[in-house]
């Protein structure tokens, strides 16, 4: 019988009392909370036995069992996880009684966690109910409430033991694709048909492939089993192959990609000849460039949107420690260094409801859940896995909430040679075996390749949805990266992460050409998973690697060591074949070759309308004092400091210009670090992204992603001719002729601006179809979709990170200049935005144009003041402009400003336009005062403007134009107004 | 004499590499040691002056910070961690390894009861994890403390608050085991911050056994190794450059670790 070990604190509860605060707030008459930790063990354990784990689960010096006697409550609510939920808590439990006894739990076996929340208040069923429902998911875990009386009647909560109880037969299919086209299309669509008539989930197959499928098949003069068509559903999802970038389009008969991206990588790298700084770039799990002669260093930016819809904490979580697998499983494996984000909310105070379902069902988490639980699930993945986590960005927009943008990458470091074997290479020989390392399959995450393929709707899988486990990758990546990698005990590596096994077996097996699989090998959670199951499982935290034969025992031996489950899986052959077998019976038999390369290609049509804005009519104001205090506060502009200080910045002790910076703490645009403590040199990591000029055009939209990514990069330091690029496209309805042509301005855009910059890009991940499909709080139906984004993530190198530059203005009597010209660009900015809020109007047309080859002047020329040791803070002028910009300086310094705008240089006649323009290309800056006449001689053919100066009175004054003071403010008015948005949360 | 470093590994402990720099940088010499390698082989200890648990996620924080990874060497090594304790060495844990400690019951040890649990450290006041600068007051003549006055280092924890019963808080301080303090100092004033970040009993930070070689620590000395690691090095350095003063290299954590290779010569 299962066993329940209930533990309450004896002592004052933050976890409780936070819990009691969240509850007031929320208009709950609640007196008091307290939390009991439970621990459900399903297994036979002896007295003694049991009372042992109880010593080690209870710190007696704040612990004690919970006790019947004890407890005065008014209602108790049980928060569970659902059978198959990963439960990280509970593998803890399971593994510290195993280490204490000695035994190893059986499938049978299992260890559950769960918490008591016991409330004392005047509250009735109802409020308890409502409690419940904001405090558990319904998609991963289970509530159930008692009354004191009944609690005390029951003598505690139920036991109840979340086991997977599966009855699907391990039989395999086959399935019939002689069928009608409208038949083809549901299968398509909605999966394969079980006996029972329910079915699997989305194969996201079209008619044109299913119909290849078939052709193939009938050469085979058989139809394929449910395997087979899951696979190459894994393998030629949107997700896996891409194709939107890669089939034909219009007049470009090599695709998107071919033409914009990858060939503008092509053509800087020929340009740069010996100074091609790229070495592994597009085909490895990360993009990878030279750091200095021994190291490279690798990023790769992924997107988690559908599954952190669904479940934030679990979506996100899993997101950031799924991409630490792109760096992980880069050449024979780097060591990730640094985490990246950018998260894309609807604005947290919306109330309203989304629903999937019609007449109200199946509601959506709100705005507020959403961001609350994507932010806690990349600080658990990030802190645990101790990768700091310094750089990121919030962008608010309400066509964010049906699904979020949730990005997270991954920084790495990996030495270029190994006992003279080059590390960026990889290779699967024939006859190496074909191994998996780190955690178990279960249910979870199937379909998430295809299901990240299509919008949103009620009929998104639940099974989609997984939660990282950063411990059991910990340990999987040290016994790799630090162990295994520089012993050379194996060939190749790669991630599993969107299709499992079907996906990194199968992709691996290009390097050897073929593989034979045997898939009643594969480590299982629980029994009674079919083999379809098994191969396309997305469960997390594992690597395929191939280990050749003779150096199994030494990897077997040492992954033991490690604490890490490694099993033989089968054998990479030479075959041409990616076989499959089942026990004896062989379930999957494809050439690899239509695996990989049978997918059609469809030829994409593309149209474009410009679209037209009317230009806001707005009164001219002397005073601009309240604009830019409401700007500050804007989610877009305010400060996120609640964010940079709990995600961990500062492990492996590599941080040099922090997410805070300066005396006022101010989010800085682009971090600094020295991933070797041994050495000075720097890498500068940012990011540029501008969803809101997607509204007037596209190709602008990427213009500035490209310009204010390097630009912020090159004002914290970068060396402008050391910047790689990383895109990550979050497109919507990607199959409306209308958006395939926004999205072919945008990459264009690509090359064009990349080439100039000769920024190229190293890696890339396209997310399609960001929208939902479902109904408003009214029950009508509804569809949102997200405006088409790019996110820019450049690295770029300093040579020494002493010459790092902070915002942060540092001394009174210090010089402020602007580089880059300033034009009056204000189509879809955060003024006329912030405008429309308050007077509703329209967002006009003008948005910024970028100058590419001119801002590469700028650029040099400031990095030459840079590496002079000229420049004593700086600031790039982004979102809300160079007021901001300049705020954002002296809230760093907690120094006053005193400026005038009349010597800036371009072209205005506002004063409000010229304080909110975001053209791009532009930078603030300060210098000593003595080192005037260097600055502006380096600066020479530069558009540059003396603005005025730093002050010690801590006040903000700036005067416009005309030379009247527009702007005349405090510093604590300005500190508050940027730091009150996200106060509380 | 160089002392040697064993620095514990494994099972979600991230700060060992840091940790070892930090160590080689003040003189000693470090091995990082995975905690199964050394159940295996229990005679490595012998070969080590300073033991030493980084900072990390040990278990995920799960079922208490630093709880899981102290069972389990008290179910392994508690034999040789006793004897060890014995000789004249040194002990450290930083962060996820001071909790260690104290779960493990090396810390405080009142009245050298070693194993036994005597104070806790619970989740922060704001029931959520923070990376800032604090500054540090030393308060104890513990050998890793000698001739530090006060200095900042960083934190990065959810469970830092300590807790202790008004009677052990007493022995404590009796004892004169509260090792550091925190309080307002040159990095709270820069950033303008409260001095105590957790909420932590009587602004307790680090603790140390009451022969004061055991020595457990909630800050991270081995990131605050480089003047560059410091939040304020930017302007500390354009003031050094404008007064036409060197620029330094090390920041005020490495005295820590200078200490342990002082106490062997």
């Amino acid at each position: 019988m299962a066993e329940r070990i209930e533990v309450i604190s004896k002592i004052v509860d933050a976890r409780a009392t936070s819990l009691a605060k969240k509850f007031t707030a929320q208009k709950f008459a609640v007196k008091s909370v307290a939390i009991a930790d439970i621990y459900t063990i399903d297994s036979s354990l002896k007295r003694t036995q049991l009372s042992q784990i109880q010593e080690m689960f209870v710190n007696p010096v704040t612990q004690q069992l919970l006790t019947l006697q004890e407890l005065h409550f008014d209602y108790a609510i049980e928060i569970g996880f659902l059978p198959g939920v990963t439960d990280n808590v509970a593998s803890t439990a399971r593994e510290m009684i195993e280490d204490f006894l000695k035994v190893k739990f059986s499938l049978h076996d299992g260890v559950y966690t769960s918490q008591v929340i016991f409330i004392s208040g005047n509250i009735s069923k109802e409020d308890t109910g409502r409690i419940a429902h904001s405090l558990y998911n319904p998609v991963i875990q289970r509530a159930s409430t008692k009354s004191y009386s009944k609690y005390l009647r029951d003598r505690g909560m139920d036991r109840i033991v979340p086991r997977v109880k599966l009855t699907a037969t391990q039989k395999v299919d086959s399935v019939d694709l002689h069928i009608s086209d409208e038949e083809l299309v549901r299968l398509g669509k909605s999966g394969i048909p079980d006996a029972d008539g329910t079915r699997r989930g989305p194969l996201a197959l079209d008619l044109l492939y299913l119909k290849t499928i078939r052709a193939y098949f009938d050469t085979k003069k058989r139809n394929p089993t449910d395997l087979e068509l899951e696979s190459l559903a894994q393998t030629w999802s949107e997700h896996c192959k891409h194709t939107i970038f890669a089939d034909p389009i219009d007049d470009l008969k090599d695709g998107l990609y071919k033409t914009y991206i990858k060939k503008a990588t092509s053509d800087i790298r020929k340009k740069l000849g010996r100074g091609d700084f790229c070495v592994s770039i597009f085909t490895d799990n990360s993009g990878a460039i030279e750091f200095d002669k021994d190291f490279l260093v690798t990023h790769k930016v992924e997107t988690h949107n559908s599954p952190s819809a669904l479940d934030p904490f679990g979506g996100s979580i899993t997101g950031i420690v799924g991409v630490n697998r792109d760096a992980i499983g880069f050449g024979l494996g780097a060591k990730p260094i640094a985490n990246t984000y950018g998260f894309c909310f609807a604005p947290p105070d919306d109330n309203t409801l989304l629903y999937k379902g019609p007449n109200k069902t199946q509601p959506m988490l709100s705005p507020r859940r959403i961001m609350d639980g994507v932010i806690a699930g990349v600080n658990s993945g990030g802190n645990c896995s101790g990768i700091p986590t310094p750089q990121g960005f919030l962008n608010f927009d309400v066509r964010f909430k049906g699904k979020p943008l949730v990005f997270v990458g991954t920084v790495g470091i990996i030495p270029k040679k190994n006992k003279g074997k080059k590390m960026y290479v990889k290779k699967a020989r024939p006859g190496d075996y074909i191994v998996i390392v780190g955690g178990r399959v279960g249910l979870d995450g199937i379909h998430g390749a295809t299901f990240s393929s299509e919008a949103m709707d009620s009929g998104s899988p639940a099974t989609a949805v997984q939660i990282g486990d950063p411990i059991t990758q910990k340990k999987l990546s040290d016994a790799l990266v630090k162990e295994a990698r520089n012993l050379g005990l194996y060939n190749s590596i790669t991630d599993n992460g969107a299709g499992g096994l079907s996906c990194s077996v199968a992709e691996m097996a290009k390097e050897s050409r073929g593989c034979e699989v045997r898939l009643n090998k594969v480590p299982v959670k629980y029994p009674g998973l079919a083999p379809w199951q098994i191969w396309i499982s997305e469960s997390q935290e594992r690597m395929t690697l191939a280990v050749p034969k003779r150096k199994w025992k030494k990897f077997a031996e040492l992954m033991k060591r490690r604490g890490v489950e490694a099993t033989v899986i089968g054998e990479f052959t030479h075959s041409g074949k990616c076989s499959v077998y089942y026990h004896k019976e062989k379930i999957m038999d494809m050439d690899m070759n239509f695996l990989h390369n049978g997918l059609p290609r469809r030829k994409l049509t593309t149209t474009f309308t410009q679209v037209k804005h009317s230009e806001p009519q707005l009164a001219t104001s002397e005073n601009l004092n309240n604009s830019l205090l409401k700007i500050l506060a804007r989610p877009n502009i305010t400060s996120f400091e609640f964010i940079s200080t709990q995600y961990d910045h500062e492990v492996q002790g590599t941080s040099i210009i922090k997410p805070l910076q300066g005396r006022g703490r101010v989010n800085g645009d682009a971090s600094v670090m020295r991933p070797l403590l041994s050495s000075n040199k720097g890498l500068v990591i940012s990011q540029g992204l501008y969803p809101s000029y997607s509204d007037i055009d596209t190709y602008h939209m990427v213009a500035a992603a490209i310009d204010t990514a390097v630009r912020n990069c090159v004002a914290a330091g970068a060396d402008p001719a050391r910047i790689a690029l990383l895109d990550n496209f979050c497109w919507c309805s990607s199959t409306d002729p209308e958006r395939l042509g926004q999205l072919k301005r945008a990459v264009k855009a690509c090359y064009d601006i990349a080439t100039v910059y000769e920024t190229p890009f190293i890696s890339g991940k396209d997310s399609m179809f960001n929208d939902f499909k479902g109904y408003d709080d009214q029950g009508n139906p509804l569809i949102i979709s997200v405006p088409p984004t790019l996110l820019i993530s450049a690295v770029g190198i300093i040579n020494d990170i002493v010459q790092a530059v902070s915002l942060d203005v540092k001394f009174p009597g210090d010089l402020l200049y602007v580089i880059g010209e300033t034009h009056e660009e204000l189509g879809a900015s955060e003024y006329f935005y912030l405008l429309d809020h308050d007077r509703g109007i329209d967002i006009g047309n003008s948005v910024p144009h970028v100058d590419a080859y001119k801002n590469t002047k700028i650029y040099r020329a400031f990095h030459s003041c840079v590496r002079k040791g000229l420049i004593t803070s700086a600031q790039s002028v982004g979102r809300a402009g160079l007021g901001v910009a300049i705020l954002k300086m002296a809230m760093g310094g907690l120094l006053g400003i005193n400026i005038e705008l009349n010597k800036l240089p371009g072209s205005f006649s506002r004063d409000d336009f010229v304080l909110f323009s975001e053209s791009q290309g532009r930078i603030v800056l300060s210098i000593a005062p003595q080192n005037k006449k260097e600055f502006e001689k380096t600066m020479s053919g530069i558009p540059y403007g003396l603005l005025g100066i730093v002050t010690a009175d801590q006040k903000v004054v700036i005067k416009g134009i005309k030379g009247k003071k527009i702007v005349n403010m405090d510093m604590d008015t300005v500190l508050e107004a940027y730091k009150q948005t996200f106060k509380d949360y | 004499m160089k002392p040697k470093a064993l620095i514990f590994s494994g099972y979600g402990l991230n700060c060992e590499e840091e940790t070892a720099f930090a160590f080689e940088t003040a003189g000693a010499t470090a091995q990082i040691i995975h905690i199964n390698d050394l159940i295996a082989k229990k005679t490595l200890f012998s070969r080590f002056q300073i033991l030493v648990f980084p900072g990390g996620f040990a278990y995920g924080d799960d079922i208490g910070s630093g709880n899981a990874y102290a069972q389990k060497i008290r179910n392994h090594l508690w034999p040789e961690i006793e004897q060890y304790l014995k000789g004249n060495n040194l002990v450290i844990g930083i962060c996820n390894g001071c909790q260690i400690l104290i779960n493990l019951g090396l810390l405080p040890g009142i009245n050298l009861q070693y194993g036994k649990r005597q104070v806790a450290l619970l989740h922060n006041e704001t029931a959520r994890y923070i990376d800032r600068w604090v500054d540090l007051k030393n308060e104890s003549n513990s050998p890793w403390l000698k001739d530090i006055k006060s200095f900042s280092a960083p934190i990065a924890h959810g469970e830092g608050k300590l807790y202790a019963t008004a009677e052990t808080l007493q022995e404590l301080k009796k004892r004169k085991l509260i090792a550091l303090r925190y309080f307002k100092g040159e990095m709270c004033n820069y950033q303008n911050l409260p001095a105590n970040p957790t909420g932590t009993l009587s602004d307790i930070a680090a603790v140390t056994d009451e022969t004061g070689r055991v020595f457990g620590l909630m800050p991270h000395p081995e990131r605050a190794l480089f003047f560059t690691q410091l939040p304020n090095w930017p302007l500390l350095k354009e003031t050094y450059l404008r007064n036409k003063k060197t620029v330094p290299t090390f920041g005020p954590g490495l005295q820590i670790f200078k200490n342990a290779v002082r106490f062997y010569q």
